[in-house]
């Protein structure tokens, strides 16, 4: 592949992603003195951290007496008890230390009359072990994401943090079972660049983009799940995907949980406030997973809303104005752009929509990546934070706001372990070219793509497919379609049609490597949750309506090569990481 | 008279014309400018028919529809579809904003769009925003704070907090700096209104 000019670049660690949790990590290797380089694909502040609305959960007690083990037994419950209870401690207790370090850096936290961080009620979130409602998510109205994104892209710029922006990673440097740094592309002049590094951290979200209707941008493809996935290493509960109870109906955009924290309810066509039936104690606010199942049921038995009766209307329009002026300024200009509703008078019409993976690459608590080979170790010079992670806190199914602390812990806590591993300055091994060679093999094969297959009518077809054959209710029937038609769709990458052959800002190009990276989760996802015969948090099996701790009390690992898979499990951690909590063991899961 | 003569390359020639393939009743006509430093070749004008009946309602559709189904060579950046992320600021009818939040009916007769104005374009609607970027390191975006770390809350009125409203939001799409001619002509000593909004979120 001579004909691509190749430039190297060595540096003590590498970040890639500029999201939340991989700017956290950025500017605390910076401040350890570490040589960082942090790459995106897109500017920093355009990441999809932007898009997080309700707040980030912490059990600082500012409006309520709280306690972070309340905070990890809510955890622990919403995850469905697949969660690594000695992970979820870590969590939970680092949590205040964390936001009160945002608030440090800048954050600007809406406050309470007495000048304290604000905190709001989210689904999940209870007192003293599931008693009632608890106001535990710390919000900077509803645009608490964007304030963290921008706050922490400002302190990188302090710490000097190095920026790559506007790169495409391909793939990673491996070498005898070591990552070694990454391949990325700079779209800006249409170079490759070799980064090598003692230490590669993968921050690069979720992949909502695999399916049809999601919250998520147009550039969450999981690319760093799919490098992992072509570098020989597992990923984690991929058949775990939360679908946000609260997408605008057809358009997808979310509407906070935190509107239902601030009072908002969900009726169904005959006026009912369906979830007092499901979740008779926390009603709205149950767990999400446990209200987009009931939306789901409400649309299936016919009392959805609208003349295809194929949603349900959420009010917020008995609050105060000055409430949602003050508290949800941004849901109620989307509610005006996406769905023409006035939300001071009208309901807004939204639907379950996918909109976070709980599976991804495992870690451990420090962020280290984990594979299983006989037995499981960490893989050397690799690490993964935030939601390209599954550490795993969220288990089954993540708690709304626990994303956001989970970046901002996770991401200090690669730092930190980064530091204690790599000595700045450490001169770099030497690595073949092979690697290289069969990145950029990939890399030209898809760019020379002359075939019948446009990239955008696969992606549609493998969005649709997810959409229908794995979604919020799922069936051995749908799911043995699924597995089949997507390796179908997978197979039409053979004649994949690239229009755009330039290597400048091709964005024809970008998105069929993205696609590329999108089907092959598609794939694991698909085969971990037709092997997964039970019903646990997001996963929800009509065929196995039960869940089954005997069989299943485990996490599902997939590797995936080309479209062969091996599906492998590991145990769940039973124990907690101090003896200042207890295991949590499994209990019957009520709201 | 002064005479000005324009670079070689920067005059925009007239491009493709997209003819509808799908033999739909409701068509509307769609200028886009497109430019790829690679071709050697002026920037030029392509133009495409449209199905709207298929069409959701926002421009950022409209391109979408065109890169999916007519054109994947077309270059624009997108990320969020919701008005967050700022990432697919351009000229859309004489006017700078998002695609992803502008109706394209409230464009009247062809709908026309090019990259936001004055940038260096790096390919058809993407514009050199590094400019902007650098200006925005310049003014040392991050909270300077005297008091020591002492590990607790610091506590803020909620009248305190009111003054952040209305300039923490801000998106950095560029749309203000952009549509500036202060900032057209004198972008390497003037900030912009994009930036300065971010010094005084700072004072």
């Amino acid at each position: 592949m001579s004909s691509y000019k190749i430039i190297d670049h060595e540096y003590d660690v590498v970040v890639l992603g500029a999201g939340g949790s991989g700017l956290r990590a950025a500017v605390g290797l910076s401040e350890a003195g570490l040589k960082t380089a942090c790459i995106s694909k897109v500017f920093p502040t355009r990441s999809h951290t932007s898009a997080a609305q309700g707040g980030i959960s912490a059990a600082l007690g500012n409006m309520d007496e709280d306690d972070w083990r309340w905070h990890m037994y809510d955890t622990v419950k919403g995850a469905d008890w697949l969660g690594d209870q000695n992970c979820i401690e870590y969590l939970c207790k680092e949590a205040p230390r964390a936001v009160l370090e945002l608030e440090r850096y800048g954050v600007p936290f809406s406050r309470t009359e007495d000048g304290k961080i604000y905190q709001r009620s989210f689904g999940g979130m209870t007192k003293n072990y599931g008693n009632e409602t608890i106001q535990r998510t710390c919000a900077a109205a509803d645009r608490t994401g964007h304030a963290i994104l921008h706050t922490m892209y400002g302190q990188a710029l302090k710490h000097n943090t190095e920026f790559f922006i506007e790169y495409f990673a391909l793939d990673l440097l491996m070498k005898n079972g070591e990552c070694k740094g990454l391949i990325a592309w700079n779209l800006n002049d249409g170079t490759i660049h070799r980064f090598r590094a003692h230490i590669t951290i993968l921050a690069t979200g979720g992949y909502g983009k695999a399916y049809y209707s999601s919250t998520s941008a147009h550039t969450c493809t999981g690319d760093g799940n799919a490098m992992v996935l072509r570098a020989g290493l597992p990923l984690q509960d991929m058949e775990f995907v939360q679908f946000h109870p609260t997408g605008i109906y057809g358009h997808g955009t979310l509407i906070s949980e935190g509107v239902r924290g601030e009072g908002g309810y969900l009726l169904n066509s005959k006026g009912e406030r369906f979830m007092e039936r499901y979740a008779p104690k926390a009603k709205d606010l149950a767990s999400r997973d446990v209200v987009s199942r009931s939306i789901a049921v409400e649309i299936n038995e016919g009392r959805g809303v609208g003349k295809e009766k194929d949603y349900v209307h959420l009010h917020l329009n008995h609050l105060d104005p000055k409430v949602i002026e003050k508290r949800l300024p941004g849901i109620s200009e989307s509610s005006r752009l996406f769905a023409n509703v006035d939300v001071t008078k009208e309901p807004i019409p939204v639907v379950p929509t996918v909109h976070y993976n709980m599976g991804g690459i495992p870690t451990n608590y420090k962020a280290e990546v984990i594979t299983v080979d006989g037995s499981e170790k960490t893989v050397p010079g690799l690490m993964a934070i935030g939601e390209t992670a599954c550490v795993s806190v969220h288990g089954a199914n993540r708690l709304g706001s626990n994303s956001l602390i989970d970046l901002v812990v996770f991401g200090r806590a690669a730092a930190k372990r980064a530091a204690e591993l790599v000595k700045s300055g450490t001169p770099h091994e030497e690595i073949s070219n092979s690697e290289t060679e069969k990145c950029l093999d990939r890399f030209d094969k898809l760019r020379n793509g002359a075939g019948s297959n446009p990239t955008a009518d696969l992606r549609l077809a493998m969005q649709k497919t997810m959409q229908s054959k794995c979604a919020v209710f799922r069936t051995e029937k749908t799911l043995n379609e699924g597995v089949k038609e997507i390796r179908k769709l997978f197979k039409g990458m053979d004649s994949i049609s690239v229009k755009d052959k330039s290597l400048i800002f091709n964005t024809d190009l970008v998105e069929t490597l993205e696609f590329d990276n999108l089907i092959r989760q598609a794939i694991v996802t698909m085969d971990s949750a037709y092997l997964r015969k039970e019903s646990r948090g997001a996963h929800a099996r009509e065929d196995f309506s039960k869940r089954d701790d005997k069989n299943f009390m485990k996490h599902t690992i997939s590797w995936c090569n080309g479209s062969e898979t091996k599906i492998d499990y590991r145990p769940v951690h039973t124990s907690t990481l101090t003896n200042e909590v207890q295991y949590f063991p499994p209990q019957e899961r009520v709201y | 008279m002064v005479q000005i003569s324009l670079p070689k390359n920067s005059k925009v020639q007239k491009g493709e014309y997209f003819k509808d393939k799908t033999g739909s009743k409701n068509i509307r006509k769609v200028n886009i400018y497109r430019w790829d430093p690679s071709s050697g070749k002026n920037p030029r004008i392509d133009t495409y028919e449209v199905d709207m009946d298929n069409c959701p309602s926002k421009v950022l559709d409209l391109l979408n529809k065109i890169k999916n189904e007519i054109d994947p060579s077309l270059a624009y950046r997108r990320s969020c579809s919701h008005g967050v992320c700022g990432s697919c600021a351009m000229n859309m009818d004489g006017k700078n904003g998002l695609a992803c939040t502008k109706p394209h009916s409230e464009i009247k007769g062809d709908i026309n769009i090019y990259p936001l104005p004055h940038l260096k374009v790096e390919k058809d609607l993407i514009g050199d925003l590094s400019t902007l970027y650098k200006q925005y390191q310049y003014i040392e975006p991050w909270l300077k704070n005297s008091k020591k770390d002492d590990g607790k809350e610091n506590l803020q009125s909620t009248e305190d907090r009111a003054k952040l409203d209305g300039l923490y939001e801000c998106i950095m799409c560029a749309c203000c700096s952009t549509s500036c001619p202060s900032y057209w002509w004198n972008g390497d000593k003037y900030l912009g209104p994009a930036v300065l909004l971010q010094l005084i979120d700072g004072l």
